[in-house]
C-alpha cells in the first residue's frame, strides 16, 4: 500500500511525504484540520491541506520566530501572540521566567484541542499560569489594545484564508498602537523564493514598512515549508535586530537551543542579493 | 402553473438543456462559444462563453416571452408578491426609466424627492415629464437627506391635483425610508399611481425584520435592483408592476429602450438569484442584518465615527431604516466621507460602495463574512488614529431647494452655451452635475444654478468627489440656456 500526503507547493510543484497512518481529520468553522503519521517526519498537522508543522522541523521555527525578539529586547514582561495554536511558540516563550504574562489569540478553538492531544511534542506548556488563551480574531482583539506589550509574535497560517486579515495593513498599524514605546513585533512572513509566495512576501514587508520605524526581515531553513527558505519579520519601534542584541545576556541565560545562536541570530539578517533586492522594490 | 415552485430555475434548466444537446451555432454570437476568442474563453472559462448564446425557440426571447422566460417572469413574480415581473437586462436604470415612461407623458407632472437617481430624471428628458420636487428633510448633525414626510407629500397633491404619480425612494442610498404605505393611500385617493426605486430595497422582500417593500405596501410598480442586493450579476435588475397595471403596455415602454439581444447569462443570473432568494433569503437577511447590527457597535466604540441606525426613527421623514445598510458619518473624525473612502482605498486595500461630504457606506450582502467586517471596522480605527483632524470648518451636504425653471426635456434640447463654470450663477442648466457614486444629481436640466449650488460643488471637488455628467468632464465649464 502506497500512502503519501500531497501538498501542491505551486500549482507546478509538489511535496510528497509518506504517511504511516491519519490520526485525525475534522472540520471547524474555518478550516479542515488533519493530522498524520510519516516514517520520516514523524507526526505533522496540515490545515486545509497545507502543512503546518512536523515533529521533526518545528523547532527552527519556534525557536527563530521566539528567541531572536528575545535576544534583543532588553525586559520583556508581557507578550502577544497571534495564531499559534499549535503551542510551539508558548512552548518556547515559557522558557522564560521573567516573562510575566502571556494573551495568545487564536481564532480556531478545535485546532488547540486536537494539538493538545495530538502533538504533546509542540502543545505542552499551554496551561502555564501566565498564557491566558482567547478565542477569536486576532485583528479584533488587537484593535482595543493600546500601549501594552513589550513583543506581538505573529504567527499566522498563510495571507488567504482565515489568516488574511494577519497580513493587512489595518493590522500592522494595530500592532503599532498595541506596541509599547519600545516594543517589537515579529512575524511569519512567507517565502521569497516561489512567485506566488514571493508577492505575498513583498506585500506584507511593505504594509510592515510602512508602520514601523524600524523593520528588517531574517531567514530559516525549513525542510517542509514551500522551498524550504523562510523568512520573518523584526518590526521594532526602538531596537535594531543587530544593534541592540546583547549576546551576553541571552547566553547567560544558559537555554539550550537546537537551531537558534547568538552567532547564527546576526547570519540570518544576511539576505541573499535577490531577497534584499525584492524588499528594497516595496521600502 | 402548479408544476411551477421556487424550486425551479427554468432560465437556467433551459440552458442546461441545451447545452447537452450540441446544437452546431449558425446563429450570434460570433465568438461561438468562445472559439473565436480564445483569450476571452480563457478569461471568462469555457462554461460561461458557451452559455453566452441567442434568443430562440428552446431559450424564449425576452422581448416576447412565452415559454421559460416567461416561467421565470412568474415565478419571480410570485417570490415578490407582484402581480407581474419583468426581468431587465439594462440594468436598474433602465427599470426606473420605463417605470416613468410608463405612466407619465410630455407635460405630465410627476411628485418625486429631490434626492433621486439621475435614472429618474434621465427619463423626465426622455419624455418630457415635469418633476413637482418634494423636499426631502434633511437631518442636521448627519448632513444627509431624509426620506419624504407625508404631510409634504399631501401638500404637493393638494398643489398638483393634476400629477400622475408619486415617486419614493425605498429606501435611499444610506437606508431611510418613507411611510411608504401612507403615501400610497394618497396617491391611490387622488387617482395618482405610486412608483418606488428599490434600487437599494431587493432584501425588503424576504424580511419580516425590514421595512415593507413597495409590492407588500401596494405600489403599482417597483424597479428592484437583484443585483445589488439580491446577488445577481451586474446589470440584471427586475421591474415589478401591481395589479393596476397593464402587462401588455409596460412590455411595449420596456421594449422601445431595451435590447433585442438580452444576456443569458444576466437572464439566468436573475433566475437562480430569485430561486436562491426564495429558497434562503430571509435567513441570509437575517444573517446580513446581524452583521450590520455587530459592525456598527464595533465602529461606535473606535469614537469618532458615528454608524447610525434605527434611532434616527421619527415617525416621518425618517418612517423606517434598513439595518443592513452600514452608513457611518465621519464628521467628527475631521474627515470627508470620500476623504475616508480613498484613504480606506488606497491605504488598507478596501473599496466601500461610497463617500460623501459627511459619510461612508460599505455595502453588506450575502457575500459577507466577519473577517471581512473585522477588517473594515480596523482600518476605520487606524484611519481615526492616523488621520484625525480638527472637525471645524468641515461642509455638510447641505439641502439646496432646487428652482425647476423650465422642464428637464426642453433644457437638454434647447439652445445652450458653454459657460465657465464660476460665471454661470443664475442661469439655467441644461445637464447633469452629480457625484457618481451616489449618482444623486446636484443639478439636472432645467434648474436655475446658484451660488450655493457652485460653492457646493467646488467644495466637493477639491475634496475628491468624482464628479460626472457635463460634457466637460473636467467640470470647469457648463452648459447654460442662451
Amino acid at each position: 500500500m502506497e500512502f503519501w500526503f500531497s501538498e501542491e507547493q505551486t500549482p507546478n510543484v509538489k511535496l510528497s511525504i509518506r504517511v504511516d497512518r491519519q490520526l485525525y481529520s475534522g472540520k471547524s468553522e474555518f478550516q479542515r484540520i488533519d493530522v498524520f503519521d510519516s516514517p520520516e517526519f514523524g507526526r505533522f498537522l496540515t490545515l486545509d491541506g497545507y502543512m503546518m508543522l512536523t515533529e521533526k522541523d518545528e523547532f527552527i521555527y519556534h525557536e527563530m520566530i521566539t528567541h531572536v525578539p528575545m535576544a534583543v529586547h532588553p525586559r520583556v514582561k508581557n507578550v502577544l501572540v497571534i495564531g499559534a495554536g499549535d503551542g510551539g511558540v508558548i512552548r518556547e516563550l515559557t522558557r522564560y521566567h521573567d516573562i510575566e504574562h502571556i494573551d495568545m489569540v487564536e481564532i480556531d478553538e478545535l485546532v488547540v484541542e486536537v494539538c493538545k492531544k495530538y502533538l504533546p511534542q509542540t502543545a505542552c506548556r499551554l496551561d502555564d499560569p501566565r498564557v491566558d488563551i482567547h478565542y477569536e480574531d486576532g485583528l479584533k482583539f488587537i484593535r482595543s489594545c493600546e500601549d501594552c506589550y513589550d513583543l506581538i509574535i505573529v504567527d499566522s497560517t498563510d495571507p488567504f484564508g482565515p489568516g488574511e486579515g494577519l497580513f493587512t495593513k489595518e493590522f500592522y498599524g494595530s500592532c503599532f498602537k498595541a506596541l509599547k514605546e519600545d516594543g517589537i513585533m515579529v512575524n511569519q512572513h512567507e517565502s521569497p523564493f516561489y512567485a506566488e509566495d514571493a508577492l505575498a512576501c513583498q506585500r506584507a514587508h511593505k504594509r510592515v514598512v510602512e508602520s514601523f520605524p524600524i523593520s528588517r526581515v531574517y531567514q530559516a531553513h525549513i525542510p517542509t515549508y514551500p522551498s524550504g527558505h523562510w523568512l520573518f519579520g523584526f518590526a521594532s519601534k526602538k531596537y535594531h535586530p543587530l544593534k541592540n542584541l546583547d549576546e551576553t545576556r541571552w547566553n547567560m541565560r544558559g537555554l539550550k537551543c537546537r537551531y537558534y545562536t547568538t552567532t547564527l541570530h546576526k547570519g540570518a539578517f544576511y539576505l541573499p542579493a535577490y531577497v534584499e533586492e525584492m524588499l528594497e522594490d516595496v521600502e | 402553473m402548479e408544476w411551477l415552485d421556487q424550486e425551479r430555475a427554468p432560465i437556467y434548466e433551459a440552458l442546461e438543456r441545451f447545452g447537452k444537446m450540441r446544437v452546431v451555432p449558425f446563429d450570434v454570437p460570433g465568438h461561438k462559444r468562445g472559439r473565436g476568442n480564445p483569450e476571452l474563453a480563457r478569461l471568462l472559462g469555457e462554461k460561461c462563453v458557451s452559455m453566452d448564446v441567442n434568443s430562440m425557440k428552446p431559450l424564449d426571447n425576452l422581448c416576447h416571452p412565452i415559454s421559460v422566460i416567461r416561467d421565470a417572469e412568474i415565478l419571480a413574480a410570485r417570490a415578490f408578491g407582484a402581480a407581474h415581473a419583468f426581468l431587465m437586462v439594462g440594468g436598474t436604470t433602465s427599470a426606473v426609466q420605463s417605470m416613468v415612461l410608463s405612466v407619465a407623458k410630455r407635460g405630465e407632472k410627476i411628485i418625486l424627492p429631490r434626492n433621486v437617481h439621475r435614472s429618474v430624471m434621465g427619463a423626465m428628458v426622455l419624455c418630457g415629464a415635469v418633476p413637482v420636487y418634494v423636499n426631502p428633510e434633511c437631518d442636521d448633525r448627519l448632513g444627509i437627506p431624509l426620506g419624504m414626510s407625508v404631510e409634504a407629500v399631501r401638500q404637493a397633491v393638494r398643489e398638483n391635483p393634476d400629477a400622475k404619480a408619486i415617486l419614493v425612494n425605498n429606501p435611499t442610498y444610506y437606508g431611510i425610508c418613507s411611510d411608504l404605505k401612507a403615501i400610497v393611500e394618497i396617491a391611490h385617493s387622488n387617482g395618482m399611481l405610486c412608483l418606488a426605486d428599490e434600487a437599494h430595497g431587493t432584501h425588503f422582500y424576504f424580511s419580516e425584520e425590514l421595512p415593507v417593500s413597495a409590492m407588500a405596501a401596494g405600489a403599482d410598480m417597483a424597479a428592484v435592483s437583484m443585483h445589488k442586493s439580491g446577488g445577481s450579476l451586474t446589470q440584471s435588475s427586475l421591474l415589478l408592476t401591481g395589479p393596476a397595471m397593464q402587462e401588455g403596455h409596460v412590455r411595449q415602454i420596456i421594449n422601445l429602450t431595451q435590447t433585442t439581444s438580452g444576456s443569458y447569462l444576466l437572464l439566468s443570473s436573475l433566475d437562480i438569484s430569485r430561486r436562491n432568494l426564495a429558497l434562503r433569503g430571509e435567513e441570509a437577511f437575517k444573517r446580513v442584518a446581524e452583521l450590520a447590527r455587530y459592525a456598527r457597535r464595533e465602529i461606535n466604540d473606535i469614537g469618532g465615527y458615528y454608524a447610525y441606525s434605527r434611532e434616527l426613527i421619527n415617525g416621518d421623514s425618517v418612517y423606517d431604516f434598513d439595518e443592513t445598510k452600514l452608513s457611518v458619518n465621519t464628521l467628527d473624525v475631521g474627515l470627508a466621507g470620500i476623504e475616508v473612502y480613498d484613504l480606506l482605498r488606497d491605504e488598507y486595500d478596501i473599496q466601500i460602495e461610497f463617500g460623501d461630504l459627511g459619510n461612508i457606506l460599505a455595502y453588506l450582502s450575502i457575500g459577507d463574512r466577519p473577517r471581512e467586517v473585522e477588517r473594515l471596522v480596523s482600518a476605520l480605527a487606524e484611519i481615526r488614529r492616523r488621520y484625525e483632524r480638527d472637525p471645524a470648518g468641515m461642509m455638510k451636504q447641505e439641502y439646496i431647494d432646487p428652482e425647476v425653471a423650465v422642464s428637464p426635456q426642453e433644457a437638454f434640447y434647447a439652445d445652450k452655451e458653454s459657460l465657465p463654470i464660476m460665471e454661470t450663477d443664475g442661469r439655467i442648466c441644461s445637464e447633469f452635475v452629480m457625484c457618481y457614486p451616489p449618482g444623486i444629481p446636484i443639478l439636472a436640466p432645467g434648474e436655475r444654478i446658484t451660488k450655493d449650488i457652485l460653492n457646493y460643488i467646488q467644495y466637493a471637488k477639491e475634496k475628491g468627489c468624482s464628479m460626472t455628467g457635463p460634457e466637460d468632464a473636467a467640470i470647469e465649464r457648463l452648459n447654460v440656456l442662451k
